[in-house]
């Protein structure tokens, strides 16, 4: 079990991207923390039929 | 199968990239495009018919027919054109791109830009102006006149002065044109001067007359669009270069017709994905409103499909009163174009995103994911031919087309 | 009168949406309101209620719809301007430094030293997110629940693969680098690792700890699902486990849990024991079992903070960690008691928090006394409703079946006000057991609304003639932002008994309880 990348992020700055509700970028930037918070939507309008052909590309 | 994809999109994107377009002849239609015919009308656009074409098509194919000689008058070409005689090809079927109407016929000179890294070449006619022109969809005797003068004074001393010149870096000019306070689409005022720059000591060294040279200098002078006709095929063959790599999905050509809005993707060779050419949202000038407007058209959207056009919109502070009033609203769009594209460009940059380059290449998977689609800055034309510019503006493509484009890249591609 | 509007391709997160139609309900002359995404559970939600018309009926999932029936034309136009405010307040994407990015490729183009990743979209999209953000190399928190078990199988074993963290789904709250993610609470820095399968256990836990003169060095959350899954298997758990093994600032190890199936309890004790660090389990409701080697076993949540502060010192742990002495805990239970009616006889918890609850229960259940609880689904233990308690009763009022369509008790009082408000109606109510938890994500003034209510409930039964006890503890510390201490204040000024932890909290109502069966036997 190789956890060497936990240990960095331990060691580091953390740097956060926030994907969903924005309150959770707020109480990071009051406490500190340098975070990204995305404009973040259901993907492709929310449309099954185009989520599903893109995953038929992702796989 | 997503990183395979990534990879080709890579390379086509470096494709765009190492273009090396550069202007290097003026020529005659028929004798130099690939595939021209006598009784060939090429236009702006994905492929339609005559019966369905937009008012302004329509009267710009009534003035080709009559510039050719092929008929006297409107009714006769009216009768011509729905016979069946005339066969009608969009210009990207033939390495051509053609602003509003884009209608191109045997006698009309063109630009011919090579792209010198991998050869291949795109034509475009020289833009004759603004108002009534034949790409609005105007044929009166005055605009007809002009077109022959074009062809007879305009166009051979251009050829003469280019080949006393020698190629002109194309890439070289758009990309300053992009740090004076251009697009390439909408705006094409500091393109038009350097051009003119580039250009007026070799026309002044012609045989022309003094009075026949500044004709033309005046001419180009009076046009701000003029470069309009030089940017689209620097980027029509900029990015032809990356069309039909298997597996890509970057989009290599977007075009209008008035009636329809196409698309075709690198990975899915010729294929044409269309739907309803969209309304433009935008200022119009005094008189006129969005009940005079014609809907989408234009081959001109190749600026954006190459990188630049709307997608430069954050470098064009003029265009920025069309899409919404402040600055900050056009470099908006700009960071939306950058989730929907492979690269950033390594020649064109953006003096106000600190110099950061065009967003590039854009990608038919990340526009469906995002839902956000490809923005475009535009004139728009009067419904009725004949009439003219009446404003300016953003449109989107319909997403339709990109949904089913999808669906056909899924099919082919997807496991 | 009917107003609906369609607002093309505007995404709202459900917080906003369910705050925008409170607000909307709240106003007079408003019959019925709804502020929600076009998705097909939404539209049909609306045909239900009579607000499906035309334009609405082809909305799409990414569209907003915003349907009001009114008395008059002009409040529902007056509703459906508030509610367009409401939502602009959102709005972001103006200019240069306001710009959220769509996509994780977007987001990554503009912060490419990002390392963390925190999902709250809704369950069904989380999954696809969180992959993305593995194979770029980033850990990832999932705050989001509803996420097919079998993506999180799949998640956890990308992240082992690529040595990255994945924290949830369902994890509600974790502290790294001493930094509170999501509904987390600010506490010392320090030198315990904690690795918890529950977000409200985590928060009590690194709250005793602080309040104990301990620290934090990192809080990692694995989800509700990490060891309870017997797919799953706790990946994450003993990855976590690993990484503070690997820590040189974690001296001691917190593991923190219901109790998993034997399977796993082996290998977790294992790795535990390779940590060559001293360590502290709690499996929820388990009562210690001596210890095995360098890993000793708490009784309660306080015990475990108790003893990762004592061996964090390098000290023994002495039992008996409550602050008030026999005598003085003999006096309360005395004032609560004697006033009380003699139909009084049953508990009723109302908790926030899931973990909190079950820690009560599990008291409860110790020292004999049947509970019915929505904790577990065990016939004869389940409540008949949720909605209504029954003779001795603990409710976890953050279950689902509360919070559809509601926000969660630890973000909105009013669910528990309302329910505090039956219980007080109720004769036989004697106790009303509380927990609030303070910190980020949490509302900003709990204490406020539920005093209030409190008072409230506690006149009615004095109308009665009879008297309500009610004991709450706070999960938080005086660095939170909603201030503990006024927060104790204004519980204690409605007359409720305000304990340390939750522990002492349903260990005072055990006494409680214990008095009150007594009387009437």
């Amino acid at each position: 079990m190789d956890v060497k990348k936990i240990n960095e992020l331990f060691s580091k700055e953390l740097k956060v991207i926030n994907m969903g509700l924005d309150s959770f970028a707020d109480n990071l930037r009051k406490e500190e923390v340098e975070v990204l918070h995305m404009g973040w939507k259901p993907p492709a309008g929310g449309s099954k039929r185009l989520i599903a052909l893109l995953e038929k590309l992702d796989r | 199968m997503r990183a395979n994809i990534e990879e080709v999109n890579q390379e086509a994107v470096s494709r765009i990239q190492r273009a090396k377009p550069e202007l290097i002849d003026v020529s005659i239609a028929g004798e130099t495009i690939p595939g021209m015919k006598r009784n060939m009308i090429l236009h702006a656009g994905p492929p339609v018919t005559w019966e369905n074409m937009c008012g302004p098509m329509k009267g710009a194919v009534i003035g080709g027919l009559i510039l050719e000689g092929l008929a006297k008058n409107r009714q006769e070409a009216e009768a011509l054109a729905a016979s069946g005689d005339i066969l009608f090809e969009p210009c990207h079927h033939h390495s051509s791109v053609g602003p509003m109407a884009g209608v191109v016929t045997w006698s009309m000179p063109v630009w011919v830009v090579e792209n010198k890294t991998f050869g291949n070449r795109a034509y475009c006619t020289l833009n004759e102006g603004l108002g009534k022109v034949l790409r609005y969809g105007a044929f009166s005797d005055q605009v007809l006149a002009r077109l022959r003068w074009m062809a007879e004074d305009l166009a051979p001393a251009l050829k003469k002065a280019i080949s006393r010149h020698g190629p002109i870096d194309m890439k070289s000019l758009i990309a300053q044109a992009l740090q004076m306070g251009d697009e390439g689409h909408n705006r094409n005022r500091a393109g038009t001067s350097l051009f003119i720059r580039e250009i007026a000591p070799d026309l002044v060294m012609l045989d022309e007359s003094r009075e026949q040279i500044a004709r033309i200098l005046t001419f180009i002078h009076g046009n701000d669009h003029f470069f309009l006709n030089l940017s689209m095929p620097s980027c029509k063959c900029t990015v032809d270069a990356a069309a039909s790599l298997e597996g890509s999905s970057v989009v290599t050509t977007m075009a209008r017709n008035g009636t329809e809005f196409g698309i075709r993707v690198s990975g899915l060779g010729d294929r044409w994905f269309t739907g309803p050419a969209g309304i433009v949202e935008g200022l119009y000038l005094a008189g006129f409103s969005a009940k005079d407007a014609a809907r989408d058209i234009g081959d001109s959207v190749i600026t954006e499909t190459a990188g630049i056009g709307g997608f430069a919109m954050a470098a064009a502070p003029a265009i920025v009163k069309f899409v919404g009033g402040s600055a900050s609203d056009a470099i908006r769009y700009t960071r939306q174009m950058y989730e929907i594209t492979v690269a950033e460009n390594d020649a064109y940059r953006i003096p106000t995103l600190d110099f950061r380059g065009t967003p590039t290449g854009i990608d038919l998977l990340r526009v469906v994911e995002t839902g956000i689609l490809p923005a475009i800055n535009t004139g728009i034309a009067h419904k009725e031919p004949g009439i003219g510019m009446v404003g300016a503006g953003l449109v989107h493509p319909p997403e339709n087309c990109f949904h089913d484009a999808l669906e056909a890249f899924a099919k082919r591609y997807g496991e | 009168m009917k107003k609906i509007l369609v607002r093309e391709n505007a995404y709202y997160d459900s917080v906003i949406l369910m705050l925008a139609t409170k607000a909307l309900k709240q106003r007079s002359g408003i019959k019925e309101a709804v502020v929600a995404m076009g998705t097909e559970v939404n539209l049909g939600l609306l045909r239900e209620i009579g607000l499906l018309s035309g334009e609405v009926e082809s909305a799409k999932p990414n569209d907003l719809v915003i349907a009001i029936e009114a008395e008059t034309e002009e409040a529902a136009e007056e509703a459906c301007r508030i509610a367009e405010e409401i939502l602009k307040k959102k709005d972001h994407g103006g200019g240069e430094e306001g710009y959220c990015p769509v996509s994780l490729d977007g987001a990554l183009k503009m912060f490419p030293e990002a390392n963390l990743v925190v999902i709250s979209v809704p369950g069904p999209y989380a999954g696809r997110e969180a992959r993305r953000a593995l194979n770029k190399g980033l850990h990832v928190m999932i705050f989001s629940d509803h996420v097919p078990v079998e993506e999180e199988v799949e998640l956890k074993e990308m992240a082992l693969e690529r040595g990255l963290l994945l924290m949830g789904p369902d994890c509600g709250t974790a502290i790294l680098n001493g930094k509170p993610l999501c509904f987390a609470n600010v506490v010392r820095r320090g030198h315990i690792g904690l690795v918890a399968a529950s977000g409200s256990g985590l928060q009590e836990v690194c709250c005793c700890i602080d309040r104990m003169g301990g620290g934090i060095s990192q809080a990692i959350g694995t989800g509700g699902r990490d060891l309870q899954e017997r797919r799953v298997r706790g990946r994450m758990m003993l990855m976590g486990i690993e990484a503070l093994s690997q820590d040189p600032e974690t001296q001691v190890i917190v593991v923190l849990s219901k109790p998993p199936s034997e399977e796993v309890v082996a290998t977790v004790l294992s790795k535990l024991k390779d940590a060559g660090k001293p360590c502290v389990v709690h499996f929820l409701g388990r009562k210690p079992s001596g210890t095995r080697g360098s890993v000793r076993f708490s009784g309660n949540m306080e015990e475990a903070a108790a003893m990762a502060v004592a061996f964090s010192k390098g000290e023994e742990y002495r039992e008996g960690c409550g602050t008030l002495s026999e005598a003085e805990i003999a006096r309360r239970v005395e004032a609560e008691v004697n006033p009380m009616a003699s139909e009084q006889k049953y508990l009723r918890g109302l908790f926030a928090g899931g973990t909190l609850a079950t820690e009560a229960v599990a008291l409860f259940e110790q020292e004999g006394f049947k509970i019915l609880s929505n904790v577990r689904k065990e016939p004869g233990i389940a409540l008949q409703s949720p909605h209504r308690s029954e003779r001795h009763a603990i409710v976890d009022m953050g279950d689902d079946v509360f919070t559809l369509g509601r926000p969660h008790p630890m973000i909105d009082p009013s669910l528990r006000e309302e329910r505090i408000a039956k219980e007080a109606a109720d004769p036989e109510t004697a106790l009303l057991l509380l927990d609030v938890v303070l910190g980020y994500g949490a509302h900003e003034d709990p204490c406020g609304p539920l005093g209030e209510s409190i008072g409230k409930a506690k006149a009615q039964v004095a109308g009665r003639g009879g008297y309500l006890s009610v004991i709450a503890s706070i999960t938080g510390t005086e660095k939170d932002f909603q201030n503990m201490a006024e927060q104790k204040k204004k519980l204690e000024a409605a007359g409720c008994l305000v304990m340390p932890s939750n522990y002492q909290a349903a260990l005072t109502a055990l006494h409680v309880m214990r008095k009150v069966t007594a009387r009437w036997m």
